[in-house]
């Protein structure tokens, strides 16, 4: 079986700040991490893996700039085979129905029985990659999913919903994309750290993709949607604060507030 | 020619969910600006007795797919049929919920038609010069908030979180038209086997649809931190929800998480108890009628958003007020 794992590099939105002066994005200092959802969806194939390591395959492919190298050697070094970066300022500036057609392009350059995607990646939260390769690739697609269990030429996957889940049998090839709680991710080792630094990673361009897809359909003029600007988030106005009130004197604030807002 | 403002409803069990008809009431804004009709889009087994209710809340037309293929969420046989919609009648806009069926569907089918999609939009706007749709959404989880336009392509596709934009009224003179459409399904429009549904409803009414949150954040200090918060949830009539925090230390189920990466709440009170108010989480709440916060950190960045600021101690303000509120609205009952 080969599985692909797409993953994305992402800043950790977690630690993402705003500069208070100018109201822009700092960057500095943020640190680049596999996307969580990614990264669950790669531990789930390594554990596939784990159960016949000598057929089963896994390659990682990730889009974005050389840096994103970084994100690969980091998947190497979990266990996964293979690894590809997309990378070309052609394919810059792309949003999903770009991004998803450029790797859409280059998985038809691969052989797969498994595709696996995040759900969504932290910096864009959109879910929608996923699922528009999979429909670019014309195959059977399952997002959110929480547990995955390979069987001969199927998985059978649990997909999420928010009042119910359903357990489902797709055949292969098949694209999932993974939720974050479907596995803790695996440390890396120390040997294949050091073997994540000899392997190869293969990096393709453009012109090593370009017979499989469609040029006008990449990077910010293949886009359909465009950022007509970005701002950050206005406070509302300030509210009533109190730090010199005994829990009394507290609880019955609350309840004036409340009896004003004709609350109760 | 593209024209008028389509919503996609969801129904699960033939049960409308919320956000459709929240979706409703944004689209009547947008099409009476762009004078256009709201057209729901109304796919499953048997629907049809639900086309009344979405006309009183919005639409102008619904448009009906029935199948027993399309009784529970499947993508393909879905996408397919909203598919042959949006070819049938070209609509300009057309939205969905950002739910897991809504954020599963809508990418499928704007990679199929060739537009754009805007996911988890918190605001949607006509632009009076363009009259193009001006969707903004947060991204960088949630610190920065961008204006998104789809120029060239149709239908301009949004999704919205369920809890974001407000409902209509329902309008009982409103009249509409309903057009069934005629699709045929085979098993070859099935490629998932569904083996089983597990529902995991619990009696509990999911957050999004409470008029009370009392919201416990990392500062409740352990799941037993919960119960003096559970009293006071009790008291008046509230669900209790919680941060991140509260949620990935498994001291309260994922379904009542507030935020980014759980639900976006915008109940009448939301009482935020020991939440320090990450972006992630102000993004899911922020939203909310009145805001109050208890926490003893006084710097904490929810005091930013309340509309009420007790810096203290929750262990002692939050019994008290359960102790209060028990005899004010006893006083109460008694007046009445």
């Amino acid at each position: 079986m080969k599985i692909v794992v797409c993953i994305k590099q992402v800043p950790d939105t977690n630690v993402v700040r705003l500069d208070p002066v100018t109201n822009t994005l700092i960057r500095e200092g943020v640190p680049s991490i596999i996307n969580p959802d990614d990264k669950a969806g790669l531990e789930a194939a390594l554990q596939i893996k784990d159960t016949n390591p000598e057929e089963i395959e896994v390659t990682v492919l990730t889009m974005g700039p050389p840096q994103a190298e970084e994100a690969l050697r980091e998947a190497l070094a979990m266990g996964a085979d293979h690894a590809i970066l997309l990378t070309d300022r052609a394919f810059g500036g792309a949003d999903t129905w770009a991004t998803s057609n450029t790797i859409a392009g280059a998985l038809r350059n691969l052989n797969y029985d498994l595709i696996i995607t995040g759900r969504q990646a932290i910096d864009g939260d959109t879910a929608q990659v996923g699922p528009q390769i999979a429909e670019h690739l014309k195959l059977p697609q399952v997002s959110y999913v929480e547990n995955v269990e390979p069987g001969e030429d199927y998985i059978r996957v649990r997909r999420q919903f928010e009042d119910r889940y359903h357990i489902l049998k797709v055949q292969l090839p098949c694209l999932i994309t993974t939720l974050t709680e479907l596995s803790e991710p695996r440390y890396m080792s120390i040997g294949k750290i050091r073997d994540a630094y000899e392997k190869e990673i293969t990096i393709w361009g453009l012109a090593d993709i370009e017979d499989k897809l469609d040029k006008a359909n990449l990077g910010l003029k293949g886009s359909p949607t465009r950022v007509k600007k970005s701002f950050p988030k206005s406070g509302k106005g300030v509210g009533e604060k109190y730090d010199d009130l005994t829990s009394d004197e507290a609880a019955q604030k609350i309840i004036e507030k409340l009896k004003e807002k004709y609350i109760i | 020619m593209y024209k008028d403002v389509f919503v996609f409803i969801e129904q699960r069990d033939n049960l409308l969910s919320k956000v459709g008809i929240e979706l409703l009431g944004k689209a009547r804004e947008l099409a009476d600006e762009r004078k256009q009709y709201v057209v729901a889009v109304l796919v499953g087994e048997k629907v049809q007795n639900y086309c009344d209710t979405l006309i009183k809340h919005g639409a102008d037309k619904v448009v009906v797919v029935e199948d027993p293929i399309l009784k529970e969420y499947m993508t393909e046989p879905y996408t397919k049929a909203v598919y042959h919609i949006i070819e049938t009648y070209k609509p300009e806009i057309m939205l969905f919920g950002a739910t897991s069926i809504g954020r599963d569907l809508a990418p499928r089918l704007a990679a199929r038609v060739h537009t754009g999609l805007t996911a988890d939009c918190t605001k949607l706007e006509i632009d009076p010069e363009t009259g193009l749709l001006m969707m903004t959404r947060p991204a960088f989880g949630g610190n920065l908030m961008a204006t998104i336009l789809c120029e060239n392509h149709r239908p301009q596709m949004a999704t919205v979180r369920p809890g974001v934009m407000e409902s209509m009224a329902k309008d009982e003179k409103r009249t509409g038209e309903i057009f069934i459409e005629e699709m045929t399904f085979s098993q070859e429009d099935v490629n998932v086997e569904i083996e089983e549904v597990i529902k995991t409803e619990s009696k509990k009414k999911d957050i999004t649809e409470a008029r009370i949150l009392v919201s416990a954040g990392r500062g409740i200090g352990g799941p037993e931190g919960l119960k003096p918060l559970e009293s006071f949830a009790q008291v008046i009539d509230a669900e209790v929800s919680s941060s991140r925090a509260v949620v990935d230390s498994d001291w309260i189920a994922k379904d009542r998480q507030v935020g980014q990466t759980g639900k976006t709440v915008r109940p009448e009170v939301y009482f935020a108890i020991g939440i320090s108010g990450a972006v992630q989480h102000l993004a899911g709440m922020e939203e909310s009628d009145l805001i109050i916060a208890v926490n003893k950190d006084e710097k904490a960045p929810i005091f930013d958003v309340a509309d009420l600021g007790i810096v203290g101690d929750l262990n002692e303000i939050v019994p008290k007020l359960t102790e209060l509120m028990e005899k004010e609205l006893a006083i109460k009952e008694d007046i009445e």
